[in-house]
């Protein structure tokens, strides 16, 4: 093929493996100059088939711990939807303080992931002393979630029909203590955030996702809301215990008074989001009622149950990242589920990565994916084709991840020379 | 907009696709202590009115949400479950709604809804090459997850002669675990 002698545009794929993002993923990036002119994106590196082995292997009470390891930070949302998708189907009801302890552990993955995020973030942009401020401030969310549920990480709370471990009084002024941590040091952790001229020289105007476009390519989560779509489960539909809660879909003009749609706004939404995680817990402990935690304890029993029940279920749970849903069927007298359907956020936040790419530069590339928090893998090295000379050079994460810093770094210089 | 009730938009299905809706649920269920309602819809229509019913979801709900297309192999049929949501943005308003279609397996086709809905790309191809149902129209024909030296034929959740048995993984000295148990 003849190749055209002007031609300016280059593709650079940027993965599968890459330090911006926690996961494999590729981003095929056309670039002309240094503006990016198309994006496509290429995922399935991970794909681990794990309805399949729902539907195959597993009985309905080991997938509640197989759906905790569909992702390492939404081990919460994942068997939260996935229960709730159970008890509709077998007709299970869970009793209303399990409900509430429910509540309590999904808004203390909401406050560790939203924190984790924003260090990964501060990191992108090569500002790496927020990040480790953030990073030590999250570690009192992790201790307290190892106080609450045994574990930092996966943390194995839910059972079909209830939890497994209780919240007892005698624990909440621990509870307490850490949330009055999180909201002595909140004021200054916005101040961090939102009033630094470096964050909001590298985050403003950056990644725009327009309000229409969060719509047509059916955006969930914090980027669907910072692009003014005031979309929350919790709000909207709301499950378990947030039925009794009055929350609120939290968008950046309750802020600013203006939605632009970029990672400026994506990081108002997760920010003001921990600290109504923070409110919802201390509603959740002031009003929790007394009772049992489980429907039926007897582990057997429960699986005798779901065996004879026949029926479908849809559980919807908000992640710190969006909507997560769950589809289950029960067939009666079949010991694996029936189907199983499991949609993630990043599954519909991807389809907006490349609207939200296009007319960006290269080095924007890593803050402006990581800003839709992707529970994918990440881009460790990139290729850059060189298509006139038909060479192939490998710009590896760290070089990327250098073009960013520099970016910032001359940036800041411009600004002080002026 | 008008906010309908769950009754009301059955209804309204039944006037606008008449004969052509096989089937309507509506499920709910009081939550924890206030018993506030959560709300599904469950809609079974012919293939041949399947792109009106989705045109019908877009009169109730500008940029209505779809969240997956969850599909099964029931043996001689493929069932497709599209779950919408409508009425978001609301406190207590919103409304799951599944749309579901039953396909013949010697006639495995659905139109695309892309026109519709554009984000409905991705969950489009999944459906495409993990089930074998063939979206007419699709504007991106490639595959999504399955990687591109995965034998041509072989689609993961059917359970049938085309499933993924002969790719499946065993130990020495074991049984494949496949189907049912």
């Amino acid at each position: 093929m003849a190749m055209d002698e002007t031609k300016t545009r280059y593709t650079i794929p940027v993965g599968p493996i890459h330090p911006a993002l926690k996961e494999p993923i590729r981003l095929d990036l056309e670039v002309d100059g240094e503006e990016i002119v198309d994006v496509d994106v290429i995922v399935g590196q991970v794909h681990r088939g794990m309805e399949w082995l729902g539907m195959n292997r597993n009985n309905p009470i080991q997938n509640i711990y197989l759906s905790e390891r569909v992702c390492g930070i939404c081990n919460i949302c994942h068997p939260f939807a996935y229960i709730m998708a159970v008890e509709q189907a077998a007709g299970i009801s869970p009793p209303e303080r399990a409900e509430y302890i429910r509540v309590i552990v999904a808004e203390m993955e909401r406050i560790h992931s939203h924190l984790l995020w924003a260090g990964v973030a501060a990191h992108e942009i090569g500002f790496d002393t927020v990040f480790y401020l953030v990073w030590r401030v999250r570690e009192e969310i992790m201790d307290l979630m190892e106080y609450v549920t045994g574990n930092r990480v996966t943390k194995a709370m839910f059972q079909i029909g209830g939890v497994r471990r209780d919240i007892t009084e005698e624990q909440f002024p621990r509870i307490r203590q850490s949330l009055d941590y999180y909201k002595s040091i909140f004021n200054q952790l916005k101040t961090v955030f939102l009033d630094d001229w470096t964050i909001r020289m590298r985050t403003r105007n950056v990644g725009i996702l327009k309000t229409e476009d969060a719509l047509k390519l059916l955006t969930v989560g914090p980027t669907a809301r910072a692009s003014g779509v005031p979309k929350d489960v919790r709000q909207d539909q709301p499950y378990s215990g947030y039925a009794d809660l009055d929350v609120k879909a939290i968008t950046p003009d309750m802020l600013t008074g203006t939605v632009v749609g970029d990672v400026y706004d994506r990081i108002i939404v997760r920010l003001l989001e921990v600290k109504q995680s923070i409110e919802i817990i201390e509603q959740c402990l002031n009003e929790m009622p007394p009772g049992p935690i489980l429907a039926e304890g007897k582990i057997a029993k429960l699986l005798n149950a779901l065996t004879k029940a026949e029926g479908e279920g849809v559980g919807r749970a908000e992640a710190p990242r969006g909507e997560v849903i769950h589809y289950v069927r029960l067939e009666a007298g079949r010991e694996t589920l029936s189907n199983w359907k499991i949609r993630a956020p990043t599954y519909v936040n991807l389809m907006a990565v490349p609207t939200m790419l296009k007319g960006g530069q290269i080095a924007d590339v890593p803050i402006a994916f990581a800003s839709i928090d992707p529970c994918m893998s990440c881009t460790n090295r990139a290729i850059v084709v060189d298509l006139k000379a038909n060479k192939k050079s490998l710009l590896t994460g760290e070089e990327l991840h250098k073009l960013s810093v520099q970016k910032t770094r001359n940036l800041k210089r411009d600004e002080s020379n002026r | 907009m008008k906010i309908l009730s769950p009754q009301a938009i059955v209804d309204s299905f039944k006037t606008a696709l008449g004969d052509s809706l096989v089937d309507s649920r509506i499920y709910e269920r009081e939550v924890a202590v206030k018993r506030n309602l959560f709300r599904t819809i469950w809609i079974h229509v012919e293939r041949e009115a399947f792109r009106k019913a989705v045109e019908h979801i877009g009169t109730l709900q500008e940029y209505p949400h779809l969240a997956i297309i969850s599909s099964a192999d029931l043996g001689d049929t493929v069932e497709l479950i599209y779950h919408f949501t409508i009425y978001y943005g609301r406190h207590l308003q919103e409304l799951s709604l599944a749309l579901r279609v039953t396909l013949a397996k010697n006639d495995l086709r659905i139109p695309t809804i892309t026109d519709i809905i554009p984000g409905a790309l991705f969950t489009e191809r999944e459906t495409q090459e993990m089930m074998g149902v063939e979206v007419i129209g699709i504007p991106d024909k490639r595959r999504l997850f399955l990687p591109d030296d995965f034998p041509e034929g072989v689609y993961p959740w059917r359970t049938d002669e085309t499933g993924p048995q002969d790719l499946l993984r065993v130990l020495p000295g074991r049984e494949p675990k496949y189907g049912n148990g």
